[in-house]
């Protein structure tokens, strides 16, 4: 992991300190922490994607997988949290081996199509199996998250919750991508075939990815649940799987700073369009699709290239 | 109901949402072979089908044929206008994956134009031919269910004509192949794609204004049929339209089958545990060659 | 450090100044009473969301007209739910905290209500639902105490108040009639969403009061096209009677499905089909079908003595003129709970915690478009059985059931 990335790590530790004392009120830090539970699930959809070259559209399963492993076993079994969170990591671990392991043997996109398949099956079960998950009512009075016997009472213990989490896995994942795994990642990236010559044991690879990146989606789907208290399966449906796809492609998905960035703005934007009253899904369309347009390589590269673009266009 | 009456009438139902999810499922086909593009937009090419017939039919008081045709024409325009603007100039520099998002974003865009001009609630259309249902074996068939196959089959029959025995469709066909060599051979790439999402929105169409008077439509209907569109259009083999198309009434069969025979509960479930296995044994579609079932890189 | 770089961490800066600048607004000063309100504006309870916004926005109109309450001007604040829990949730913390709101109506659905629910009671602000299911206002032990049982629970959330008739009366009131008619033998089909859940749920549990015995138990996915296929399996089951429980486009498609399947059996819909839209759409299908809806359906048929009928005269009639579109019970619920909360404020002032007393304690005899609402510390609903008519469609429109 180089200089650069521990400074930004820094710069970004001090702007998670100083926003509670700029930002306050429930609701304000209550958009922080959703944005920071996107920012973590798109974390490791960058990685898969950005570093690993394959894609994922049933990312909110293992969202769901989090969220409901931790809700049924707290509420119903009496687990302490901190097994359930463990539980909910090691079963979408478990799902993403068994999705994982023949899909990514396969050439081309087959992990997309397998994720597709699979998210759904899951999304059905949450739906069906109404005894342990509560079926389509969904459950609820899922316990507030706590440590040591003191619940989490306020959005701004949860605001510190979440972005410590994202910080520790975003120096986790910088150090993976400037590790051995991340040369091997980028010289498959480049070509598999070469890579595969030079001795990398592709689909080993991929695979530990796709577990990581589901097992981010999964701590965040936990910490989602006890932040909410109510989980229902339509929070974790293909449109949901879209959506973080979409934060990704919008930040830029070749850096994972393009993914916190991209969560961080998908997830204030809406929120931004309340004004609009009900003309915001046409807004919200209409950015996006500006966005895309204008910045097709995200909006972490996009906005500087527009700006060398257009106002220095001697010096580019 | 006798066991036969039941399975006419499981067929029926089957076959009813088999040429639904056909008709999506062909379209992204043949978007993909011209672009490599999954347009998860498909399924508001539908919703425009059916909401723009009720437009001309219930509140212009049209006769049905004429407004059939015109909200053929309409969406075929608004399939050639969405090319245009938000596919033809960012696929030069964009990667694909931006360019899946952005039918992500334009299908949220159409979502937010249709709410404004016919708001949330559902409508209906009328029965193309008579509203009694017909009695098959002792099985009741709303003849609304042939006109729905019967056009399907003719639509699916003009594409597989268009594509192997016109010099366009076999220039659309070309570029499916290899996008650079067409171009060589004097193939307008360009107009190549822009064809595409027109075809693919008039199928689209065609399928919205013939599901209408029994499924009803509203603004959003459309990310659900894409999704079983999509489904049909893998379990086919990706790029092989004629596979898509079979695929899609096997799904439709196979949900309605599974809601007679074990539970509807498990209907969708048994459709996507079905689509997991064919992938695994045999990654190139039921119906793709080894060749054609190539993933294009996305 | 190069000069891309350089841009790409002022970027983030510029980015995150941005975020914190625009999510700190400026402190509430004394105004207007101010009332929230939460509805699936957009999204797939659409449906249910857009007559209640208009109801909210006819009674703000109507309240200021008569002078706000005591004078001070009444806002009521709507806010968009999306169909979805976590917006519902955001939106709860924005009308609590940026708002000051002093009571809280919404949300549309059973699912956003329970997630609204939980923020409600630890914020102390009287909530009041528009969904029906019984979960949203009792606590979670009772809930799963009376589940698989027949009883009624003893204690209530004490923020949580709702207007819609509970799933349970709308299904009594059927089996009610079913059993009135010798029917036994019963199919149903649900929509799997929380609205369909929740009422299978229900006729599973009591089913066997009225000695009904469930055959046929299917289920459909909330955009589902048709269901002719489920129909048919029970039709093989040996029902005599099918009840669908859904909102939306569905509950049309089934009718139009039953119709043409010409299944010789009645059907039952829940309380969900009360709008005349419905029968239109249904497009001559719907001849027959028999639902439990309250008096807002049907009014002008009432005595005019009847205590429902000002109300429901008042706001049928003038609904229909602003919004150009057919009364829905939907909008009725809205309009409740709006008035349940500015009826409460009227007597005790903008007063949380006092609110909150009045509801629970002094809403006695209070005539809604749902019902003679009578709450209690062990009823947070208020509306019994009574509160539902059996209604029957005639020559496309309601008449009451034989």
């Amino acid at each position: 992991m180089g200089k650069n990335n521990y400074l930004k790590l820094l710069v970004m530790a001090a702007i998670i300190a100083v926003v509670p004392l700029i930002v306050s009120g429930d609701y304000h830090l209550s958009i922080l922490v959703f944005m920071g539970i996107n920012c973590m699930v798109v974390v490791g959809l960058s990685l898969l994607m950005g570093y690993a070259g394959q894609i994922s559209l049933g990312h909110a399963a293992f969202f769901g997988i989090g969220a409901y492993s931790t809700g049924i076993l707290t509420t119903q079994f009496g687990l302490s949290i901190y097994a359930a969170f463990l539980c909910g990591i090691l079963f979408s671990s478990l799902v993403a081996v068994i999705i994982g392991i023949p899909a990514l043997r396969l050439q081309g996109h087959y992990l997309a199509i397998a994720t597709l398949g699979i998210g759904e099956i899951i999304y059905i079960i949450f739906n069906e199996m109404v005894g342990l998950t509560g079926g389509p009512s969904g459950l609820s009075n899922i316990p507030a998250f706590h440590v040591g016997g003191y619940p989490f009472s306020h959005s701004i213990q949860y605001y510190y919750l979440v972005w410590g989490a994202l910080l520790v896995i975003l120096w986790f994942s910088l150090n993976l991508i400037h590790s051995r795994v991340g040369r091997a990642l980028k010289a498959m990236h480049g070509s598999e075939v070469a890579a595969g010559a030079m001795g990398i044991n592709l689909s080993a690879y991929k695979i530990q990815i796709f577990v990581l990146s589901a097992i981010y989606a999964s701590i965040a789907g936990s910490i989602y649940a006890h932040f909410v208290s109510f989980i229902a399966p339509n929070n974790f449906a293909f449109m949901n799987s879209i959506m973080f796809l979409m934060m990704g492609v919008v930040g830029g998905l070749h850096n994972i700073w393009g993914a916190v960035m991209g969560a961080s703005l998908m997830t204030f934007l809406p929120e931004y369009l309340r004004v609009f009253k009900e003309f915001d899904i046409l807004i919200y369309g209409a950015i996006l699709l500006a966005i895309l347009l204008f910045m097709p390589e995200g909006f972490l590269e996009g906005i500087p290239m527009l700006y060398r673009k257009y106002f220095k266009r001697g010096e580019a | 109901m006798d066991l036969q009456g039941q399975i006419i009438q499981y067929l029926a139902t089957g076959l009813t949402l088999g040429s639904i999810y056909a008709m999506v499922g062909l379209g992204f086909t043949i978007i993909y072979n011209a672009t490599g593009i999954i347009n998860l937009a498909q399924g508001e090419f539908v919703m425009f089908g059916g909401l723009i017939m009720v437009f001309f039919t219930t509140t212009l008081g049209l006769p049905l044929f004429l407004s059939f045709f015109i909200t053929l024409a309409l969406t075929t325009g608004i399939g050639m206008l969405y090319e245009r603007l938000f596919i033809h100039h960012p696929s030069k520099t964009a990667p694909l994956m931006t360019l899946l998002i952005i039918t992500v974003a334009v299908s949220i865009f159409f979502r937010g134009i249709a709410m404004f001009i016919w708001g949330k609630e559902p409508y209906s259309l009328p029965h193309f031919s008579s509203p009694e249902p017909i009695i098959i074996g002792g099985a009741a068939i709303l003849p609304q269910v042939f006109w729905i196959l019967g056009l399907s089959l003719l639509a699916v029959i003009l594409m597989n004509i268009f594509f192997n025995r016109t010099i366009t469709g076999k220039a659309m066909s070309a570029c499916a192949v290899n996008r650079v060599a067409a171009s060589l051979v004097g193939i307008d790439v360009s107009k190549m794609v822009l064809l595409s999402f027109a075809l693919s929105a008039t199928l689209g169409a065609l399928a919205g204004a013939s599901i209408t008077p029994i499924a009803l439509m509203e603004y959003d209907r459309g990310p659900m049929l894409a999704l079983k569109g999509f489904c049909a259009a893998v379990l086919g083999g990706l790029g092989f339209g004629t596979g898509a198309v079979v695929a899609g009434f096997l799904l439709g069969l196979i949900e309605s089958f599974t809601t007679g025979f074990i539970s509807s509960a498990f209907k969708e479930a048994t459709a996507l545990i079905i689509l997991i296995l064919v992938l695994f044994i045999k990654p190139s579609g039921i119906f793709g060659s080894a060749e054609v079932g190539k993933i294009k890189k996305i | 450090m190069n000069h891309k770089k350089l841009s790409k961490i002022s970027l983030i800066t510029a980015f995150t100044l941005f975020f914190c600048l625009s999510l700190t607004g400026p402190a509430m000063a004394q105004g207007p009473i101010k009332i929230g309100f939460v509805a699936s504006i957009t999204g797939g309870a659409s449906w249910l969301g857009q007559p209640e916004k208009d109801t909210a926005l006819m009674v703000q109109e109507w309240i200021n007209k008569e002078g706000g309450i005591k004078g001070v001007p009444v806002q009521i604040i709507i806010e968009d739910s999306k169909s979805d829990a976590s917006q519902a949730v955001l939106a709860t913390k924005k009308l609590i905290d940026g708002d000051k709101v002093v009571a809280i109506i919404g949300s549309s659905t059973s699912g956003e209500s329970m997630a609204m629910a939980s923020i409600c009671e630890a914020a102390k602000i009287p909530m009041i639902s528009m969904a029906a299911a019984l979960q949203i206002v009792t606590p979670a032990d009772e809930y799963k105490r009376i589940a698989g049982t027949i009883e009624s629970p003893r204690v209530q959330r004490p923020w949580i108040f709702k207007t819609p008739q509970t799933d349970t009366s709308a299904v009594e009131a059927i089996y009610a009639h079913m059993k009135k008619k010798g029917i036994t033998k019963v199919g149903i089909v649900t929509v799997s969403d929380g609205f369909g859940s929740a009422g299978r749920n229900e006729l599973k549990r009591m089913a066997p009061k009225y000695n009904i015995n469930l055959v046929a138990d299917e289920v459909y996915g909330p955009k589902d096209a048709d269901m002719t296929a489920q129909l048919t399996k029970i039709r093989t089951s040996g029902a005599q009677a099918v009840i669908n429980w859904s909102i939306g486009p569905t509950q049309v498609i089934v009718t139009k499905n039953w119709k043409s399947l010409a299944m010789g059996m009645p059907l039952y819909q829940s309380h969900g089909f009360g709008n005349k839209k419905n029968i239109e759409l249904a497009g001559g299908s719907a001849e027959g079908v028999i639902a439990p809806l309250g008096r807002l359906i049907g009014w002008e048929k009432l005595p005019k003595i009847h205590p429902q009928y000002k109300v429901l005269s008042r706001y049928a009639t003038e609904y229909e003129k602003r919004t150009k579109s057919d009364v829905s019970t939907f909008g009725g619920h809205g309009y409740d709970g709006l008035y349940l909360a500015i009826d409460s404020i009227k007597a005790v002032g903008p007063d949380r915690t006092k609110v909150r007393d009045f509801l629970e304690n002094d809403i006695k005899n209070w005539p809604g478009t749902g019902g003679v609402f009578n709450m209690s510390a062990t009823d947070h609903t208020g509306l019994d059985l009574s509160a539902f008519e059996m209604i029957q469609v005639v020559k496309g429109d309601w008449a009451f059931a034989k």
